[in-house]
């Protein structure tokens, strides 16, 4: 244990060095889904090896790794003070949160020492190759084979959704490398380069314009044997653990993540009252209680996820209870871009060129993103209702049968 | 529903559930609403035995908590008595022996308080009125000096337990500032008329004060110095409501849920159907939240840090979602869960009284939108 002298001098030296070398985010500027910016990641890794030059990237990671080997009090010291700055936050989920701790715990010593200091110094980027074009939900399905040539993996099939992708190093992929077992039992867990032979990375155009979203397309790509993370065929036991990390991470439980996370609430706030104001419809009852209601859901998914950390941490809630807030979220998305949309007006659907108008249109169109990132909302029901609540399971009909027998899209 | 209770905490409330179980079991309810004053008295003394009455109230003067957080603990009365829809003036009297402690003079906290705490004398707090909103700048009573004391002229409704009350709590207004008053309920010029309502065993009534002449040791507090008292009261009523709720509607799903595993159709239990497993789901985020929400509540207004905010974010939340619960477990009953006999609607209505009185959700929203206005300036 850390004693409290100690941490007050971090938290002092943190405050210095982060005023002294970091840049402010600039709140009269935020990042605008219109015009997109397509240099975040090349920033991110500007930030994150600035970090590294202070000695605040890793900072629980192992030393041997090149972390920095403390607990997870300087990381909660670290995330407050940082609240004002730019931060990489790419790096931060998941290459740090998510991939990073799955590495940490089934890569093999050598696989460790390659990459894990490569990405904490800030010099590689990882994204997950998870969803496949075939179906995001059922991550177990996966389409992608992986079949063994001696010493090499021959690599074909396509994953979807992953985050700059384009701008990234190495993708951790769920390939299937056995057919005639049932689906869970046929993953392999893989770490597949990303700017390599036989893989193509096509920039995905979304409903706001943005081009982060990536899909890969492998066609023949060879990878060693020697890429493969946990045991071959047991990838499913990778993958649970992968996803548990998602969870501490999007939950703010993970004590690899690095800057504070927000859930959109305390921004949105800002948002609305400007736009209430601008409107000058501060003593409309209706415009007030839109902002009581924005109010309202920001105070109590802040107040949720303290009560699903501290009923995780007591044993109240089973290590699922997680789909709690990943469901309030969704639902607050959706009924936050439809309060700034009706605050907003017709501005929101119609503006001069001069202006820069339309963001609440465009957050409008792009609103059912909330509930389907990361998960959508109906897995998470699912989750809730029959890994908390118990109740039965759905009906799976590639249960018990080998994958090849399974009947899919008619499409895929 | 605190998942983090002290040793003390969860004993307590296990013993208040039991006591709620035992003695007006919900198979009762109805019975008791057949009783005029919607609780038996000598019921009453014990549940105040128990601690019911006197939470608020520090130990020199006959009161004292469980943890050392009185708010906190009466918060999980409050959530018991809404698992249990159980009756008894819980939110007047515990408002009133609140404020007596807080602000009473030598008189009040010797001669009125100890009966408040035993349970032989029942307060109600005369707060709402029929022209006016919930928040303490609606009031509009007015005392006015004469003779060295004052004349109370007004009217004041949804006051609960007024038929039954030994003393009522005004809150009123001396040349427009807010000023308590604690007068005995049969004072020459007051009218009490009872009023109905939906809950089966609380009780309301309308007070009229025809001028009715007070003297000075009737001021509860300071003339014009009682605002902090007001707010306090208001917030403790919305914290109790919002805990109520929770426990109602967290006792309702709990059984439905239950029902859904036993009832079946076209061979299978409800519970294997995804379309109503997904309203569970969300049943049970709506529940947890509002526990999550509750809880804050109750550390604002104990520790007076944010009170306003939490107290209103809760009352708007769980006055909202509660009452949808309970009637989303309706319609998970089918036919049943709309007759007379099955349980049910004995919380969908303690839901619905909670979640109107003291401001409904909708009423809370405009207000947190006035403050979070009030902090972009």
């Amino acid at each position: 244990m850390a004693s409290s002298s100690d941490l007050k001098a971090y938290r002092e030296q943190v405050r210095e060095w982060m005023s002294e070398h970091m840049p402010r985010t600039d709140p009269e500027h935020p990042w605008d889904p219109i015009h997109g910016d397509d240099d975040r990641a090349l920033r991110n890794r500007e930030l994150q090896q600035l970090l590294h030059s202070g000695g605040f990237a890793g900072i629980c990671y192992p030393k041997e790794y090149g972390g920095q080997g403390l607990s997870i009090e300087y990381q909660q010291i670290f995330d407050d003070e940082s609240a004002s700055y730019d931060m990489p936050m790419l790096f931060s989920v998941p290459t740090l949160s998510i991939v990073g701790p799955t590495i940490l715990e089934f890569g093999t010593e050598e696989q460790k020492k390659r990459y894990i200091p490569a990405y904490i110094r800030g010099d590689e980027l990882w994204v997950q190759f998870l969803s496949e074009p075939s179906g995001g939900s059922d991550m177990a399905g996966a389409l992608t084979r992986a079949d063994r040539d001696g010493d090499v993996f021959v690599v074909n099939g396509s994953k979807i959704w992953s985050t700059y992708a384009y701008r990234s190093d190495f993708g951790l992929a769920l390939v299937r490398t056995n057919w005639d077992v049932p689906k869970h039992r046929g993953l392999t867990m893989l770490i597949i380069p990303i700017h390599h032979p036989g893989v193509e990375v096509q920039q995905i155009r979304m409903v706001d314009g943005t081009v982060e979203f990536c899909q890969e397309f492998f066609d023949d790509a060879l990878v060693p044997v020697a890429n493969v993370v946990g045991e071959i065929d047991d990838g499913w036991t990778v993958a649970t653990r992968l996803l548990f990390h998602e969870r501490a991470a999007v939950g703010g439980a993970s004590p690899y993540t690095s800057g504070q996370y927000r859930h959109g609430g305390e921004e949105t706030q800002n948002v609305l009252r400007g736009l209430v104001h601008a409107a000058g419809r501060s003593e409309d009852p209706i415009a007030r209680r839109r902002l009581g209601r924005a109010e309202v859901l920001r105070v109590v998914q802040r107040q949720l996820i303290e009560r699903v950390r501290t009923g995780l941490a007591t044993g109240y809630f089973p290590g699922p209870a997680g789909a709690l807030p990943r469901l309030f979220a969704g639902m607050a998305g959706v009924e936050r871009a439809n309060l700034a949309f009706e605050i907003d007006a017709e501005r929101a659907v119609v503006w001069n060129e001069s202006e820069r108008g339309g963001q609440h249109g465009i957050a409008y169109i792009r609103r059912q993103a909330s509930c389907l990132g990361g998960g959508s909302t109906e897995m998470a029901r699912n989750i809730i209702s029959e890994r908390i609540l118990r109740m039965p399971r759905e009906y799976a009909a590639d249960r018990d049968t080998a994958f090849s027998d399974v009947r899919r899209s008619r499409n895929v | 529903m605190r998942i983090d209770l002290s040793e003390e905490q969860a004993l307590f409330q296990e013993t208040v559930r039991r006591f709620v179980e035992t003695e007006t079991p919900v198979s009762r309810v109805r019975e008791i609403g057949e009783n005029p004053d919607g609780f038996d008295h000598d019921w009453w003394r014990q549940a105040a035995e128990l601690g019911w009455t006197s939470l608020l109230v520090p130990e020199d003067l006959g009161g004292g908590s469980i943890s050392g957080d009185g708010v906190a603990d009466l918060a999980i009365v409050a959530e018991e008595v809404g698992r249990g829809v159980a009756p008894g003036p819980l939110l007047p009297v515990n408002v009133v022996a609140a404020s007596v402690a807080r602000s009473g003079s030598t008189d009040q906290q010797t001669e009125i308080l100890p009966g408040l705490l035993d349970g032989r004398l029942i307060g109600a707090w005369c707060y709402h009125e029929p022209s006016g909103g919930w928040w303490p700048e609606d009031v509009g009573l007015e005392a006015e000096l004469v003779d060295g004391g004052f004349r109370l002229e007004g009217t004041k409704q949804a006051v609960e337990g007024a038929v039954q009350a030994h003393y009522l709590l005004v809150t009123a207004r001396v040349d427009g500032a807010l000023t308590q008053f604690l007068v005995p309920a049969d004072s020459e010029g007051i009218r009490i008329v009872p009023q109905q309502s939906l809950d089966l065993v609380r009780r309301f009534g309308e007070v009229h004060f025809d001028g009715v002449d007070v003297g000075p040791d009737c001021l509860l507090g300071q003339v014009g110095g009682a605002i902090d008292d007001v707010r306090y009261q208001f917030h403790i009523a919305l914290l109790l409501q919002a805990a109520e709720m929770a426990g109602a509607s967290g006792r309702v799903f709990e059984f439905t849920l239950e029902y859904s595993f036993d009832r079946f159709s076209f061979g299978r239990p409800l519970a294997s159907y995804q379309a109503l497993k997904h309203r569970f789901a969300d049943m049970k985020l709506w529940l947890e939240t509002g526990y999550a929400t509750t809880d804050q509540a109750a550390i604002g207004v104990s520790r007076g840090d944010d009170a306003a905010r939490l107290a209103s974010v809760a009352k708007s939340y769980v006055g909202d979602r509660s009452v949808e619960i309970i009637q989303d477990c309706v319609q998970m009953h089918g036919g049943i869960g709309v007759t007379w006999e099955h349980d049910i609607h004995l919380y969908l209505r303690r839901a619905a009284v909670d979640r109107e009185l003291f401001g409904s959700p909708e009423d809370h929203l405009g207000y947190l939108g006035s403050i979070v206005d009030a902090e972009g300036v």
